[in-house]
């Protein structure tokens, strides 16, 4: 589990940004994240319900479940949105703090639409909240390492969806996060465009050493990216799989053993009751 | 070469009917005191203009719009946005807003002129009024209609107060609020050309009466062709700044447009 390079995919062409970029400043290292008996209700319906989850630091998670299982609000949570009706959640053992945008906050969120303001530049949108002197010169080296840095002076309307994610990817990394959180920043994508986007986020996050928390809904994503699968039904943990047991080494070596994890996992999410029922208990 | 063709055809119908008046003027046809002909009205206008006598009516005119338009708009658009960013402005202001909107700006004249008489205040007042509106309508909407996944994006990062209006939420409403300066600048004239003609010292408008009183049809002319020169240049103005500010609408604008 604390082996982090165990699955470098194989991408010469990013790959090479990569290294020039990490090489050029410290190796920040993801903080641990720790739940503890969270529930939550909005009004009358119950949303997580006595929820335990330990996400050690620099580890892939991805969650999964049926929409409305509490995925996206789990995300919420971590990234300080919405606060807990009970329980804790904790970063690095500290309380959560909400993401009020402060220069330095461990925590950034991804969403599933890029949301570039479309009237400033490529590199402005990188750059927005980041403060000091170089900013600019951050901003590109950002923009570098998600192959975008020649786009820089360039409006966010002639770029294509992938191309947008990949400056939203820029703008969160450009802070130097300690904890990423994905909400599905995927899903609005073409298959092809979306394995490379998946092949560059996984790649750009374990060179840093980032916890990532990544919510889709589809789990062949979320087996090939993450080193741990939790499956979230009626607001609880049901399943809870690490990848990494399964599959030591390269991941690509093993593409049937992936195709199996995945088959299982979607028997599991498919035999669980619909998210909509009430059921007070998690199986 | 087509959309040169294409460009000129537009200025065909205005030609036609400069050599259908030529001409109808000539013959006789149509009588001075009715319609001058052209090469006089153009005559008289470079005599006005030699003069001096135009330039200080063009002033007087246009000193008289700017202050409506800044008075007016300016505070239309910062109405606009107090109302569009604070909750509680807009439930106490923006339904009376919306009431004192349906009134015609000329049916206020005879209240204008038994307030502050026939001198420049109630012309300006009457242009401020009309231009009020279309700029608070619009910014209030442009506010209301940004997309707010840009400004929790925006907050998320750290941008707030002060920025975060200059950033994300005046860029995000200036289509419309450029929609709006466009609509004002169009009722500027029009309410200028009627409050000048009520009563003034100078201005375009009083040009076009006093030269009504003396039966001189050509100078009247030069008014109203004045009138819509003025109108045709706050127009491209208008496009003008919205070909700049709002040049990320129009992809590929920035490389210099097409080649």
């Amino acid at each position: 589990m604390t082996a982090l390079t165990w699955h470098q995919l194989d991408r010469p062409h990013h790959g090479a940004h990569v290294t020039a970029t990490v090489s050029t400043q410290d190796r920040p290292h993801g903080l641990s994240l720790a739940l503890k008996a969270i529930s939550l209700a909005f009004g009358q319906r119950r949303v997580l319900h006595t929820l335990n989850l330990q996400v050690a630091a620099g580890q892939f998670v991805a969650v999964v479940g049926r929409s409305g299982c509490g995925k996206s609000t789990l995300l919420r949570l971590l990234a300080g949105l919405v606060q807990p009706s009970s329980g804790q959640v904790t970063l690095d053992g500290q309380p959560v703090q909400a993401a009020d945008g402060s220069p330095d906050h461990p925590v950034r969120l991804m969403f599933q639409e890029a949301r570039l303001l479309p009237w400033k530049s490529v590199i402005a949108n990188v750059m927005l909240g980041l403060q000091g002197t170089d900013a600019r010169v951050r901003a590109l080296q950002a923009l570098q390492s998600v192959d975008l840095a020649d786009r820089a002076d360039e409006w966010p309307t002639v770029l294509s969806g992938g191309q947008r994610q990949r400056v939203a990817l820029a703008r969160a990394l450009v802070h130097v996060p300690r904890v990423l959180l994905l909400d599905e920043p995927l899903g609005a994508l073409d298959a092809l465009t979306r394995r490379e986007m998946q092949a560059l986020v996984g790649d750009l996050c374990r060179a840093r050493g980032l916890t990532v928390v990544l919510v889709t809904h589809d789990i062949a994503e979320a087996v090939a990216l993450a080193d741990r699968v939790i499956l979230l039904e009626h607001g609880a943990v049901a399943v809870d799989v690490d990848v990494a047991e399964h599959l030591p080494g390269r991941r690509e070596d093993h593409p049937l053993v992936l195709a199996a994890l995945e088959h299982q996992l979607l028997q599991r999410v498919l035999s669980g009751a619909p998210a909509s029922a009430e059921a007070p208990t998690a199986t | 070469m087509q959309q040169r063709l294409y460009r000129l055809s537009a200025w065909l119908p205005v030609l036609l009917l400069l050599v259908g008046w030529h001409y109808a003027a000539q013959s006789d046809w149509l009588s001075a005191r009715v319609l001058p002909a052209p090469l006089a009205v153009l005559k008289v206008f470079v005599a006005l203009a030699a003069s001096g006598e135009l330039l200080v009516h063009l002033q007087a005119s246009a000193a008289r719009a700017l202050a409506g338009l800044v008075i007016g708009g300016g505070l239309g658009f910062l109405l606009g946005v107090l109302t569009g960013v604070w909750r509680p402005a807009e439930l106490l202001l923006d339904s009376s807003v919306q009431m004192l909107r349906n009134i015609p700006p000329l049916a206020m004249t005879p209240l204008v002129i038994l307030w502050f008489g026939i001198d420049e205040t109630a012309k300006v007042f009457i242009v401020a009024i009309g231009t009020f509106f279309p700029l608070y309508l619009n910014t209030f909407h442009g506010i209301r209609s940004v997309d707010r996944a840009l400004v929790e994006m925006a907050r998320s990062y750290g941008v707030r107060g002060v920025n975060l209006y200059w950033q994300v939420i005046l860029p995000g409403a200036l289509p419309n609020i450029l929609v709006g300066l466009r609509f004002a600048l169009g009722f500027m004239w029009v309410l200028l050309i009627v409050a000048e003609t009520l009563a003034a010292p100078s201005g375009i408008g009083y040009l076009t009466m006093n030269a009504r009183e003396f039966m001189q049809t050509d100078v009247v002319l030069v008014g109203i062709l004045l009138y819509a020169l003025l109108g045709k240049l706050a127009d491209v103005l208008a496009s003008l700044l919205e070909r700049h500010f709002l040049r990320w609408q129009s992809p590929g604008a920035l490389k210099g447009g097409a080649a």
